[in-house]
């Protein structure tokens, strides 16, 4: 054991290089998984051969990683299905588990020097550091999903939950024998409250006696969170789980307890096949496809965009068969109003928890009521101010 | 379903304190031989990383547990070699195995993103016993890994204060110099015992994704826990059952939140969040200050590297 400390400190530092060697090749084949997909580069390409004009390159900023199971995956199913479309039109790449904020100035300020045509951003908050570089490169557009602001060359885009919200509450309000279904919400924020009344509105509509318990977890994807804050509520009552979060382990809480469970963003019945009723399913394709056409024959403006069902921007997954065929039947016919335009579901008379009238009868509530939506409603357990 | 929601709580609250107590006994081991281990994120992600594998392919729970387990002694033999056969700076060599360890587990673990794992732990109920009032749901109708961290603390204990091979340890970690000149083999202890203690962070990553987490992504599967751990084994002054109790102080802040959420307690939400945070700081300074005024409780000689020729 006898050394000279510098003898010592050598083979400290190749061991600490060895280390620091490995794991940077561990990052950069993490790395390769950012597929960028030239061009559908030459696979088998059946039939038409080629494009008409340079591909349109896209690139697409992920929050989580694409195999969230939820949000991000469904936009990555958006990006892979524009693919499909545009074949040698379009090239995609997209960057997952960027984390908001500083980080992705840098993360955009690549993409757009780099002759990115179109940067997609799918978090909340992306939405500053995309505003400050998109001023930097005017011939870059931005896409932002679920903000609110705009430039020149930057849009925001995001859709109507609340729609198939109000149809998985139906089923869900079908299926308590508790007369309590508990809901697993990520933030107080108008969207998630949005969704909530949507949802408790639907669930009323099928059962009056019905509460909705909500409980704040203060994330949006934390599986173990989720999962208490979902058995807390099994715990105290609730025989149904509904969730605003991007994970499905509050399925897995109501499966172990022998409850049914609504989920979100994605069809999730394999996590808990026995107590999936359905949820709010995203489809980002169509709108991603309308975007880069739209680049590529220069129509493409700046705009704010809602979609809806009638849309296609959201569905509703298959309801299950544990849904009695009357009610499936039902959310069928109101799946259909909503889509014709002739219902809505915050359509009056609405009331908050305090009963006081927020929509009077016979009312329907504009875009921007709704999206300035700060109360719960009635029959609804749980604080709107988080 | 008649228990009140409060004791409901308390009994997941032993759940939430499970990985956390392991975690927290592994290091306590390590540092009760001296040597500090900063890396203990790192190795549960290794282990979760690897149990949720072996599980997503074998389906065999305790084969997950187990493998999972081992890659968490694995990965801390590296903190081994590097600290006590290197004399490498203990910080420095920890810390590297969090980057380490999050790095490799995210790349490991990018063919089961978004996987569900139907190896699951679940609760078993003692007939008549658990429908004892409070105790009944606390401690009888539980999984088998609350029993087992609730006897390890006790067999710890009784390890560390009543045989000759905890002696040994303990004489390591205040004077290695002493332990040395009796004859106990100092790199050795220290080697096992850091090793043992990764087992148990691996064993705690495990247990994560066994019981707690339907599907697989590194970012939220420790969430810090390792750090709280590490936090709590000074707090418990090095004591094993003060460990256990203040795992499950840890786990109960934990599942408070929800719980007052339920009960209509009007404090915001986000600070019930923050609730398992505030009450380890508050709990290190309150116990940490009084603790460190008598002296007792470190290892003496704790993230010191041991050297014979340099006395």
């Amino acid at each position: 054991m006898n050394q000279t400390p510098r003898a010592r400190h050598w083979r400290l530092l190749a061991l600490l290089a060895a280390i620091l060697v490995f794991a940077v090749a561990c990052g950069d084949s993490d790395e390769d998984s950012t597929d960028t997909t030239a061009a559908a580069a030459d696979t088998d390409d059946t039939g038409d051969s080629g494009c008409d004009h340079e591909p349109i390159v896209a690139a697409f900023v992920y929050i989580g990683p694409v195999g969230d199971a939820g949000w991000t995956k469904k936009h990555d199913d958006g990006r892979l299905s524009l693919e499909e479309a545009l074949g040698d039109c379009v090239e995609t790449q997209y960057l997952e588990n960027i984390p908001e904020g500083a980080d992705s100035v840098a993360t955009f300020d690549r993409l757009a020097r780099e002759g990115t045509d179109v940067i997609f951003g799918t978090s909340f908050g992306y939405m500053e550091p995309m505003l400050e570089v998109a001023a930097n490169y005017p011939d870059v557009k931005f896409e932002h999903a679920t903000g609110y602001k705009q430039a020149d060359n930057m849009s925001n885009y995001f859709g109507a939950a609340e729609e198939a919200r109000y149809l998985s509450g139906m089923a869900a309000g079908s299926m308590t024998e508790s007369n309590t279904i508990g809901y697993v919400a990520a933030f107080p924020i108008p969207e998630v409250l949005r969704g909530i009344n949507a949802f408790a509105l639907g669930a009323q509509r099928v059962n009056p006696d019905v509460v909705v318990e909500v409980v704040w977890t203060s994330t949006w994807f934390d599986p173990v969170v989720e999962k208490e804050a979902a058995e807390s509520l099994l715990n105290g009552g609730a025989d149904v789980i509904a969730q605003h979060q991007d994970t499905p382990s509050a399925g897995e809480a109501a499966e172990n307890a022998g409850g049914y469970w609504v989920g979100y963003n994605d069809d999730m019945s394999r996590f808990a096949p026995d107590a999936w009723l359905t949820a709010p399913v995203w489809d980002w394709g169509p709108y991603y496809v309308a975007v880069v056409e739209s680049i590529a024959d220069g129509s493409w403006s700046s705009q704010s965009y809602y979609g809806t069902m009638a849309d296609g921007l959201v569905t509703l997954a298959d309801v299950s068969d544990k849904v009695s065929q009357d009610v499936r039947d039902d959310i069928a016919n109101v799946q259909g109003e909503i889509i014709a335009g002739s219902f809505t579901p915050f359509d009056g008379p609405v009331n908050d928890q305090d009963g006081n009238a927020k929509v009077a009868e016979g009312e329907k509530p504009d875009l921007g009521t709704l999206l300035g939506m700060d109360y719960l409603v009635e029959g609804v357990i749980g604080n709107a101010a988080g | 379903m008649n228990e009140s929601a409060l004791v409901l709580t308390l009994a997941a609250s032993m759940v939430a304190a499970v990985p956390i107590a392991l975690a927290a006994l592994g290091e306590l081991l390590a540092e009760r031989a001296g040597v500090l281990n900063l890396g203990v994120e790192g190795m549960m992600l290794i282990g979760a990383v690897t149990a949720f594998q072996i599980g997503d392919s074998t389906g065999s729970l305790w084969l997950a547990l187990g493998i999972g387990s081992l890659a968490g002694a694995l990965f801390a033999s590296i903190h081994a070699f590097l600290s006590v056969t290197l004399r490498a700076n203990q910080i420095v060599s920890g810390l590297a195995l969090v980057i380490f360890g999050t790095g490799l587990s995210t790349f490991i673990g990018k063919s089961i993103e978004g996987k569900p794992l139907d190896t699951d732990f679940t609760s078993t109920r003692w007939g008549v016993l658990a429908d004892i009032p409070v105790l009944g749901p606390m401690f009888f109708d539980q999984d088998p890994m609350v029993y087992a961290t609730i006897l390890l603390a006790i067999a710890l204990t009784f390890y560390l204060e009543r045989t000759r091979a905890g002696l040994a340890l303990r004489a390591v970690g205040e004077s290695p110099a002493t332990a040395d000149s009796m004859g106990v083999a100092v790199g050795m202890v220290r080697y096992v015992h850091v090793i043992a203690g990764g087992l148990l962070a691996g064993t705690a990553g495990s247990y994560l994704v066994l019981r707690q987490v339907p599907s697989w992504s590194q970012d939220a599967t420790t969430a810090g826990i390792g750090w709280i751990a590490l936090a709590l084994v000074v707090f418990a002054s090095w004591k094993p059952l003060r460990v256990l109790l203040g795992a499950f102080l840890f786990g109960f802040a934990r599942r408070a939140n929800f719980w007052l959420q339920g009960e209509g307690v009007d404090i915001p939400a986000e600070f019930l969040s923050m609730l398992p945070y505030l009450l380890t700081i508050i709990v290190l300074v309150v116990w940490g200050s009084r603790d460190l005024r008598r002296k007792v409780g470190a290892p003496a000689s704790l993230g010191v590297p041991y050297v014979r020729d340099e006395r």
